[in-house]
């Protein structure tokens, strides 16, 4: 059983890492934010040909997303997704992933 | 660490509450001081899209204070999607395959390569064939599917060293492979596809376009038969009935309705339920599903004895306390797919739930979203998305109305998301 302390090492490791790169006030993780990873990249960042979408201007991910859901901006797929998601919680995706460094 | 847990358990019973787990207290104790306390222990059973999801977002969303023990039976991560464009030369075997060393290095999960012989809901312990006794609190089971080959007469041991599935990449997928490029331009390619649910719903039609094309190209007399249990193509329907009759017009037959229940591998003939009788060079037969054997085994298999019913705010068993099931060995919800996409959705969901629930929080509803990419060529795709949310009523997630839906028509463009889709899931899961 010895073998499982190395994990936890690592866990305060990356925990204390985390922590140096976190924002001033703690908010709850937007958990649903999650569901753009599997496409776009574990917090938004990725190189391919699906955009990245971390760090990006909040207006602009704010108006690309209401556009999607009004269907006004050309898409593959977004404009299917976006209709999933209340006004307010695009709001809150722009939001997040434009705090995404 | 067993003593890690025992303190923990001590204390929670000289506190009487679980709800001591969150005090956060102790978990910026772990963040702060580096002294490795930690909030609740966490065993994952299946290093797939959904265990291995919810084993990094255990450890990323805790900040390192779920312990996260993950036990995966094969060395490495063999993708299933994208292993059809395998089968039609499309795409290099190696590029399926990959290491479980980030979730290592970048997350601190603790690996282990083993097979689980049993769970003890009661002890909350799982042992291995390696023999370890492996404590948790909560318990992740994420098995993906086994083959119920007693469904179809003759599905031996024996047949299957010719009659292929290939429904779980590895092995087989090379095997199916090399039983295409031997076969002479002329044969026949038979698919089997068994009555819904079965994993990945668009799969064995992407499989019919992919082969389609290497024929096409490669073999251009060679036909192939799909044999569909189901009454119709069950997934993006119109989009692969055009794709077959535009770009594949005389070579793809399908016939609905014809659910297999015999295989005789020394002629490579299948029979109906109904008597009919079809003979093939290739007989490419994907059995009915059950859910993989280690959630039978812990007794979350609760829905026709087949698959795991879940609480779908939290994945938690409705069978076993403290026992949650991701992914395809699920009772899926109206509408979801057994999909990868919707696996690594349930793993966050679940990492999400015991985070919450160890910090002393009550886990709420997220919503969840699907999307299955096909390829019908080497380079033109098409796809298939949905969005689910909690619905308080009726108790499960459902499709949320108006959203979701199909390509208009295949498209590169697709394509290229479809195989930027592949890098960023498995970088996403496992990376
Ligand atoms: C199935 C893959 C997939 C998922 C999941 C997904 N996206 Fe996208 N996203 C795309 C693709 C592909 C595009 C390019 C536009 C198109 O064809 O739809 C895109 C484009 C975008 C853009 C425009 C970027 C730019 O450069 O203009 C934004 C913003 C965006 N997505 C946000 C999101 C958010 C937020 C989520 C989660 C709710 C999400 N996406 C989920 C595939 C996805």
């Amino acid at each position: 059983m010895k073998a499982f302390a190395t994990p936890l090492l690592g866990c305060c490791l990356l925990a204390a890492a985390q922590l140096a790169g976190a924002t001033e006030t703690p908010r709850p993780t937007p958990y649903f934010a999650a569901n753009c990873f599997n496409c776009h990249g574990t917090e938004g960042k990725v190189n391919s040909a699906i955009p990245a979408i971390a760090g990006r201007d909040r207006e602009y991910l704010a108006e690309a997303l209401k556009a999607y859901k009004a269907g006004t901006k050309p898409a593959t797929i977004m404009h299917q997704l976006a209709k999933g998601y209340t006004d307010e919680e695009l709001a809150i995706l722009a939001d997040y992933f434009s705090r995404q460094k | 660490m067993i003593r890690f847990n025992e303190d923990r358990r001590r204390l929670l019973q000289a506190l009487g509450a679980t709800a001591a787990l969150g005090s956060t207290s102790l978990l910026s104790g772990c963040a702060t001081t580096g002294q490795g306390k930690t909030i609740g222990r966490v065993v994952v059973i299946g290093g797939g899209f959904g265990g291995a999801t919810a084993a990094k977002y255990l450890r990323k969303w805790s900040k390192g204070t779920i312990d996260v023990v993950l036990i995966e039976r094969q060395s490495h991560f063999i993708s299933c999607p994208t292993s059809n464009e395998v089968l039609a030369g499309h795409r290099k075997y190696e590029t399926l395959v990959h290491s479980y060393d980030a979730l290592r290095k970048n997350w601190g999960v603790k690996v282990i390569q083993a097979e689980v012989t049993g769970v003890d809901p009661v002890r909350h312990t799982v042992s291995t064939d390696k023999g370890e006794v492996i404590p948790y609190d909560r318990l992740v089971v994420s098995p993906g599917i086994d083959f119920n080959f007693g469904a179809v007469a003759g599905y031996d041991a024996k047949a299957r060293e010719s009659i292929l599935h290939a429904w779980k990449a590895g092995p087989q997928t090379l095997a199916l492979r090399q039983q295409l490029e031997d076969l002479r331009d002329g044969g026949t390619f038979v698919l089997s596809i068994p009555k819904a649910p079965y994993r990945c719903p668009p799969g064995p039609y992407e499989r019919t376009s992919q082969i389609a094309h290497y024929f096409k190209t490669h073999k251009p007399k060679s036909k192939i038969l799909v044999l569909d249990a189901n009454d119709k193509i069950i997934s993006k329907t119109k989009l692969f009935a055009d794709n077959w009759a535009e770009d594949y017009k005389g070579i793809i037959e399908y016939r609905p309705n014809w659910n297999a229940t015999e295989v005789d591998a020394a002629s490579r003939t299948l029979t109906s339920e109904i008597g009919d009788k079809v003979r093939g060079d290739i007989i490419n037969l994907i059995p009915p599903q059950t859910a993989g054997q280690i959630a039978h085994q812990a007794g979350v298999v609760n829905a026709n004895n087949r698959w795991a019913d879940v609480n779908w705010i939290t994945l938690e068993s409705t069978a076993v306390k403290d026992i949650h099931v991701l992914g395809d060995a699920t009772l899926s919800a109206p509408t979801m797919p057994k999909s990868g996409h919707m696996a690594n959705q349930h793993g966050k969901a679940a990492a999400a739930a015991i985070f919450e629930t160890f910090s002393g929080r009550t886990p709420q509803p997220i919503t969840m979203a699907n999307t299955c990419y096909s390829l019908v060529d080497h380079r033109r795709a098409i796809h298939v998305d949905s969005v689910h949310r909690w619905d308080a009523e009726k108790k499960t997630v459902v499709p949320v109305p108006g959203s979701g839906g199909v390509s208009t028509a295949p498209s590169i463009e697709e394509g290229l998301y479809a195989r930027a889709w592949a890098q960023n899931i498995w970088a996403d899961s496992l990376g």
